[in-house]
């Protein structure tokens, strides 16, 4: 008997082990994981200084607020928001914020999560008017903020800042650089293949045997995250039908996925792949190293489509690799016929705060007062210049232009100013069902597992989910 | 005999045998383990089971859905896919590590020189986590900048990790260096614990180094290899965190297993109803395969190996 317990309780708790994964990642039992949300680890000095306030007012306190922050950890950035905050606490002790930084994959999923329980910070980040905004505004998560942080939004580009409006209404703040995604290449290794930078796709896959023949290989990808593949799809579905290609799938038309253009856009990635267009084995290589970056600026391949942070990543591993010349960008190229405008750009507009409505009124205020108070000052503004990162700004041309980066930052704004549509990644605009499918899809038109009809057919299936 | 005997007066004094067991420790002791279970095992449990009849973005309210999520998972090709691939990690895993930790173990209960050094060198992947494992295995299987270019072997820049045959492979190679340690300490243990007269008997009858293992070691092994295997079985069953960080499901699907699947599924696209099912799947496949495990092996009847020693 007693062995027969024993041996069902040892059952149990191996099933349960299996069980107990998915619940324990949910709610909010994760505490265990990363400290407890509330309690300010990034800046132990700063708060307990604040502390050290409070703990003077705090018999006629009734009120101070328990606002709280999380942001995404990774230099400039992290640091910059942290002491943004911290310029705030400072000046308002009574309205303080407390914060935390997460890695992005684990924020994605932590923050996700917390909203739904109602243990989320006042202060959620995010990526803009996409599938998940939207789906925080369908579920009342997040608190109408129009009308009430005008000044922190006078200071942005309006297409920036329209980027956080859903149906009109303002939902969400920027409050980071603006992050398009940037076709760079390697001038020296052009001049060596003695070739011109491209401006037609026919250009671009002319090019690729030339790069062969002296040793490099054309394109790097960083094809394991899954997810730099998706800015192939952007930029061409964009360049063969317009915007409208996947407008129509946001909008969610029947079938969108299956238009011809999208389908000549998948088509095109097939053949490039086909040709030898991205570096042997791209399907091991992972970005969350820079590893990619890397594949740039050590001449392994001539050219890399990725996000303007990779000029960061760049200045901060190989600065020689941006003194010395090399270093370039140029609009990705055009396809035969298509009608999508040379100067249309895609990636993130920026990060984005929203205010969190399960929130108390004191903490919401003390939100919206740092969004006013402290969003994009001249600190912070010159801090993400500094770093090589690009400010949806007005106004920073001057700045801009005196800046060491000039050449890089100058290009980078004037493509994000003028671009007639800038593209929110794709898998930020749709929910996260159709976003995560897009993925894995995506990734077997890569590796030539599916066609472009099958991925069509997969896709289509998302609609309406 | 002794199989018999022991069956015999558990029939005919039931009663007796309950008031014997009052003489031992108070029952109360398993309490804080019992709250315990019940709390973090058996009350999620039935949360999960509640939920898979439900339809849940994880920010919305929870809906009822009757059997939505069920038929839409279980018509998932995805999931079809996923569970013949957990399968198959589970089967070669045994395969591949079942063996080495049995011959590790074995020759690390010896006491030669040198042994305790190399024991020690064995045992290292045991003390890493698996998250480093997997982020270091990750940089080193890098094609272009990985161990290809360090150690400047170019047949070491495979698609390691890229290709979705290969990429399944080499994460379970992974998984067996993280493992093989483990086992191995099992059988260490279990080696040191028979009768050195066994042998010397053996050895008296001649019987080789062969023999003795095969007529001695191996069957008074025997738990040993029950519990291991049973171990790695339903460990792999329930493998996660070094697919996790080294694959993400990917390329493709091609490594997405039952556990990533059911992460993924509720924590990626947040369809918290299927990923309940596939978890209640889950939980049902390892408690059958455990049960199966330990009746075919007879291990609940835990009959002595030392008759007649």
């Amino acid at each position: 008997m007693q062995l027969r317990k024993a041996r069902l309780a040892t059952a149990l708790t191996l099933a349960i082990a299996v069980s107990g994964a998915l619940t324990a990642c949910g709610g909010d039992g994760d505490e265990t994981a990363s400290p407890p949300a509330g309690s300010p680890t990034v800046n132990d000095a700063d708060t307990s200084a604040t502390d050290g306030d409070d703990a003077g007012a705090s018999a006629d306190d009734g009120a101070a607020s328990t606002a709280t922050a999380w942001f995404l950890t990774g230099e400039p950035k992290e640091s910059l928001w942290g002491a943004s905050i911290d310029t705030w606490n400072q000046a308002n002790p009574n309205q303080s914020i407390a914060y935390e930084a997460y890695a992005n994959d684990a924020y994605k999923e932590k923050i996700r999560t917390a909203v739904g329980s109602g243990s989320a910070p006042t202060m959620i980040l995010n990526w803009g008017a996409g599938g998940t905004l939207q789906e925080y505004v369908a579920s009342d998560k997040v608190v109408d903020l129009t009308g009430r942080v005008d000044d922190a939004l006078s200071r942005v580009l309006p297409s920036v800042a329209d980027a956080g409006k859903i149906d009109g209404v303002q939902y969400a703040v920027p409050n980071a650089d603006s992050q398009p995604v940037i076709l760079y290449y390697n001038k020296e290794l052009f001049e060596q293949a003695g070739i011109e930078v491209p401006i037609t796709w026919d250009e671009l896959l002319a090019s690729i045997p030339k790069f062969k023949d002296i040793g490099v290989a054309p394109f790097g990808i960083a094809g394991q995250s899954k997810w730099p593949d998706l800015m192939w799809l952007e930029y061409l579905a964009d360049r063969v039908g317009g915007p409208e290609t996947f407008n129509a799938v946001v909008r969610g038309e029947e079938n969108a996925w299956s238009s011809p253009e999208m389908l000549q856009a998948l088509t095109y990635i097939q053949d490039f792949v086909e040709a030898d267009g991205f570096i042997d084995n791209f399907a091991s290589i992972t970005t969350d190293s820079n590893a990619d970056a890397a594949l740039l600026y050590t001449g392994k391949v001539a050219m890399l489509l990725q996000g303007s942070w990779v000029y960061g990543t760049v200045k901060n591993e190989a600065p020689d690799f941006i003194t010395s010349g090399k270093l370039g960008t140029f609009p990705f190229p055009t396809v035969p016929g298509g009608k999508g405008d040379i100067a249309n750009i895609a990636g993130n507009t920026s990060n984005y705060w929203s205010v969190y409505a399960d929130s108390t009124t004191t903490d919401q205020d003390a939100a919206v007062g740092y969004l006013n108070a402290e969003s994009y000052t001249d600190t912070f503004v010159d801090a993400l210049i500094d770093g090589g990162a690009l400010p949806p700004v007005v106004g920073i041309e001057d700045k801009l232009a005196a800046s060491p980066d000039a050449d890089f930052l100058t290009q980078a704004y004037d493509l994000v100013k003028n671009a007639p549509n800038f593209q929110l990644s794709w898998d930020q605009a749709l929910g996260s069902v159709a976003a995560q499918e897009l993925l894995t899809n995506l990734d077997q038109i890569f590796l030539g597992q599916i066609t472009p009809e099958q991925f069509a057919d997969n896709m289509n299936a998302t609609i309406g989910q | 005999m002794r199989r018999s005997a022991s069956n015999v007066p558990r029939t005919q004094t039931s009663g007796v045998a309950g008031g014997r067991r009052r003489t031992g420790p108070t029952a109360w002791m398993a309490a804080p383990a019992l709250v315990f279970f019940g709390a973090f095992a058996l009350i999620p449990l039935v949360g999960v089971v509640v939920l898979s009849f439900t339809q849940w973005d994880g920010l919305g309210d929870i809906q009822f859905a009757g059997l939505t999520s069920w038929r839409a998972t279980l018509a998932d090709p995805v999931t079809h896919s996923a569970l013949g691939l957990t399968l198959r990690v589970m089967v070669v895993s045994w395969v591949v590590q079942a063996p080495i930790s049995l011959l590790l173990g074995v020759f690390m209960a010896g006491r030669q020189r040198y042994r305790a050094v190399l024991a020690v060198l064995y045992f290292l992947p045991l003390l890493f986590s698996s998250a480093a494992i997997g982020i270091g295995f990750k940089a080193m299987l890098d094609p272009v900048f990985g161990l290809s270019s360090a150690l400047g072997i170019k047949w070491l820049s495979q698609d390691w990790l890229g290709n979705p045959t290969l990429a399944l492979y080499t994460v379970i190679a992974v998984i067996a260096w993280a493992f093989v340690p483990f086992h191995s300490l099992l059988y260490q243990a279990g080696v040191r614990q028979i009768p050195r007269s066994l042998y010397e008997a053996a050895m008296i009858d001649g019987a080789g180094g062969w023999t003795q293992f095969w007529r001695i070691t191996v069957p008074q092994l025997r738990y040993t290899i029950i519990t291991s295997s049973t171990l790695m079985l339903v460990g792999s069953l329930t493998f996660f965190d070094l697919f996790y960080v080294m694959t993400q499901g990917g390329p493709g699907n091609a490594t997405r297993i039952l556990p990533l699947d059911m992460y993924l599924t509720g924590f990626r696209s947040f369809q918290m109803g299927k990923a309940a099912v596939i978890s209640v799947i889950l939980s049902a496949i390892g408690l059958t395969l455990s049960l199966t495990l330990n009746r075919l092996s007879g291990a609940n009847r835990m009959e002595s190996q030392m008759e007649g020693m």
